[in-house]
């Protein structure tokens, strides 16, 4: 049992914290900590910032720019991005299509696709879920049936986060319709410039447009694009969902939130019930971030831990709640979402406050539900 | 950071629950020995003390054993884990561990020695009718008559106050402030009874009862608060311990128990119920694994903040955890006679014992605006 970091992951934090308050704009890491929408060239920049300093793709195979850190490192590195208010590296790029064809890919598409996917270059959308295919993800039905050196695809895909900024999409698709949900999958990586291909926005309870369908009707794609086998898509999908012992949890960014959300609060503070409120939250965030620790600090085989699924299920019910206290803050002035800046004597912050909590009702929905969190615990842990 | 035991540890624990195993692992044999006064096994005191247990948090040079809150919180774990009655969290680590701070060289020797040794049992005359968890003494007071001093007033409920050898009382000075004084139990008036979990605590009167200084005569209130902190951390030890218990006796419980002519774990909304209390269970353990460690190498001030925040979420979990256990076992988890109730009897005896959660978000919301956040890596 040791508290404190090693003199050597202590000067490790420090180099981490000098470059991302120094090298990423103030502009950017003032919207994060606003809560803003960022935009795509917001995106693009951060994340080439930070892959020109090595800090993109840490966890990547070290030929293709991983650093072969220890998990503690990692989560040092993933709770400092959040720290300094930097957008975490595009999810669809670094923790899932990356490594998955760093792992399963043919030699041409790490080439291809690995440098530029790290850098952004590549914006990737995510076509995993399906009207019908939300949890139960195997029953999804969008085909891809061989022609000659192609595959003709058709269906659709939902909840595409950002899709509208998509250059390719990573899908899964049925490549064997008569064999068993999860045998006939296959894993094709889609160029969303192809004719036939249609993203279509969804707008959501919050007033913002952050997810999309995105339509399939006799798409062509080079049989090139498949990733590894035909049928074994299924098992990249679930090395690519199981991928993550580090970073499940948002603790960094909710832990900024409610350092915010005191300073918001002013004089709330002296309201016994208002500091109550947030000692609590503070107190279960804590407990959860050394819980993300506790795995990350005694992890060396690599493979998830168990203990994955509480940090998924406490770290979002923890962001939504503080996403709660911020609205309570806000009072009244939470109403004036749809106030612009120049038309309104409304802090920016009171105005965010409601689109955000709304937004962050996903949070338990998406990345399996919370509902499947549990249900992991209770048979893969419990036994039950 | 590193979370993880090493093997001198790991043997430690071992061996702790290979003793208390072979006498309360039947739970039945618990049952037995808390039914009679002391309330625990005297023979198991001895043979703690033998294997220097009782010695753990204690020099060598005072006939302790000369290892850290990491040991003495393992050893908290494994008598948590049976609901062992022996008193070490109160009698070892709070009351011993005042003596160790505030005693003499002579006193300390004596005291130390004897208690490390399973000779002597102490007791920590402190909580007084109507005072909640405070660092300091207004019921009891001390007199000074030349060299001498005598106390007087009430202190309840003592715990193991009836059995101790030996007591430490806090009583507020002549010139003001808390002091700390050694009295032989003997000398004071004990009506003892037992506790709702099985333990043993008592009224204890002062009369002109004659008292001797422990160390100097000076305000001790900083002492007291700072040992009761390291005795709330490892409280959360033995929380964990039993904690850990009661949901494995519930999983296992739901895996065997049929009704619908199915077992329990058929049931969705059971099973997701378990997994709620494994989340509990998970971010307490967490909690207070750091906190033994910001014990074990911390300042007074970074051991006060962590044993208020290990305390606050050894509440709310070890409730969530204690409360469903019962609920999940049904009619048999609300008898004597099955052990799952008495893990919920115990953790709320533990929440009282040192400052329930609410107590601890008072403390802790005094300072919520003075700092940005919390960094367990500072």
């Amino acid at each position: 049992m040791q508290l404190k970091l090693s003199p050597e992951d202590a000067a490790f934090r420090e180099e981490l914290r000098t470059y991302f308050t120094t090298k990423i704009p103030q502009e950017i890491r003032d919207a994060v900590a606003d809560r803003r929408e960022l935009t795509k060239e917001q995106f693009v920049q951060a994340q080439q910032i930070l892959n020109a300093g090595g800090y993109a793709v840490p966890h990547w195979p070290e030929e293709w720019g991983g650093r072969g850190w220890s998990d503690l490192r990692r989560h040092i590195w993933h709770e400092e991005l959040q720290r300094a208010n930097v957008p975490i590296p595009l999810a669809f790029n670094a923790s899932m299509v990356g490594p998955v064809i760093a792992a399963f890919g043919s030699q041409e598409q790490k080439e291809k696709f690995l440098p530029r996917t790290a850098n952004l270059d590549i914006w990737w959308s995510q076509g995993f879920s399906e009207p019908d295919a939300g949890s139960d993800l195997a029953s999804l039905r969008t085909t891809a049936v061989r022609d000659g050196d192609d595959f003709i695809v058709n269906g659709q895909k939902t909840w595409t986060t950002l899709g509208q900024h998509g250059d390719w999409i990573f899908c899964l698709v049925r490549t064997d319709p008569d064999a068993k949900k999860q045998a006939g999958i296959s894993f094709l990586l889609i160029d969303m410039t192809t004719p036939g291909l249609t993203v279509r926005p969804i707008e959501l309870i919050d007033g913002g447009h952050e997810v999309n369908e995105v339509w399939f009707e006799d798409v062509r794609v080079p049989a090139e694009n498949l990733v590894g086998e035909l049928n074994h898509g299924w098992d990249y999908a679930k090395f690519l969902l199981g991928n993550e012992r580090v970073g499940v949890a948002p603790v960094g960014a909710t832990k900024r939130v409610l350092a915010s959300a005191k300073k918001w609060a002013g004089d709330q503070l002296e309201d016994p019930l208002v500091a109550g409120r947030i000692v609590e939250l503070e107190n279960e965030l804590l407990a959860l971030e050394l819980t993300a620790l506790r795995v990350a600090a005694n992890s060396a085989d690599g493979k998830p831990h168990p203990a994955s699924s509480v940090l998924k299920l406490k770290g979002t019910v923890l962001q939504q709640a503080v996403s709660e206290l911020v609205v309570d803050l806000a009072g009244p002035a939470s109403l004036a979402s749809g106030a612009v800046d120049g038309d309104t004597d409304l802090d920016f912050w009171t105005r965010r406050a409601t689109p955000a909590y709304l937004n962050l009702r996903k949070a338990s929905i998406y990345g399996g539900s919370n509902e499947i969190q549990r249900q992991i615990i209770s048979r893969t842990i419990l036994g039950l | 950071m590193d979370f993880t035991y090493d093997d001198e540890q790991q043997a430690l624990r071992d061996a702790v629950r290979g003793l208390v195993g072979k006498k309360y692992a039947d739970f039945e044999n618990r049952r037995r020995t808390v039914a009679d006064d002391p309330g625990f096994d005297e023979d198991l005191w001895k043979s703690l003390g033998e294997m220097g247990i009782l010695g753990l948090p204690f020099d060598e040079e005072d006939g302790g054993s000369g290892a850290g809150p990491i040991e003495v919180g393992i050893v908290a774990q494994e008598l948590g884990r049976v609901l062992a009655p022996e008193p070490f969290l109160t009698s070892v680590v709070l009351t011993g561990g005042l003596v160790a701070m505030t005693a003499s060289d002579e006193q300390r020797t004596d005291v130390i020695g004897a208690l490390s040794s399973g000779e002597r049992v102490l007791a920590f005359a402190h909580h007084e009718p109507g005072s909640r968890w405070s660092t300091s003494a207004r019921a009891v007071t001390a007199t000074r008559n030349g060299d001498a001093w005598t106390l007087s007033g009430v202190k309840e409920p003592v715990i193991q106050g009836a059995r101790a050898d030996q007591l430490v009382v806090s009583a507020a000075l002549p010139d003001g402030g808390t002091g700390l004084f050694l009295v032989d139990g003997a000398d004071s008036r004990r009506n003892g009874y037992a506790t709702h979990d099985g333990g043993r605590a008592a009224r204890v009167t002062f009369t002109d009862t004659p008292a001797v200084p422990l160390g100097e005569v000076t305000d001790r209130s900083a002492e007291i608060a700072l040992v009761l902190d390291g005795s709330r951390i490892i409280a959360g030890n033995q929380a964990v311990g039993a904690m850990e218990v009661a949901l494995q006796s519930t999983t296992d419980y739901l895996k065997s128990r049929k009704q619908f002519g199915v077992t329990l774990n058929t049931f969705q909304a059971l099973n997701f119920r378990a997994a709620d209390m494994y989340v509990a269970l998970e971010l307490t353990t967490s909690i207070v694994a750091w906190a033994t460690m910001v014990l074990a190498e911390g300042t007074p001030d970074e051991v006060a903040d962590a044993a208020a925040r290990a305390s606050l979420q050894v509440s709310r979990g070890g409730r969530h955890v204690g409360q469903e256990a019962i609920q999940l076992h049904g009619g048999i988890g609300m008898t004597a006679e099955y052990a799952i109730g008495s893990y919920t009897s115990h953790l709320t005896a533990l929440d009282h014992l040192f400052g329930d959660g609410n107590h601890q978000v008072g403390v802790l919301a005094g300072r919520v605006g003075s700092y940005d956040e919390v960094d367990p890596l500072a």
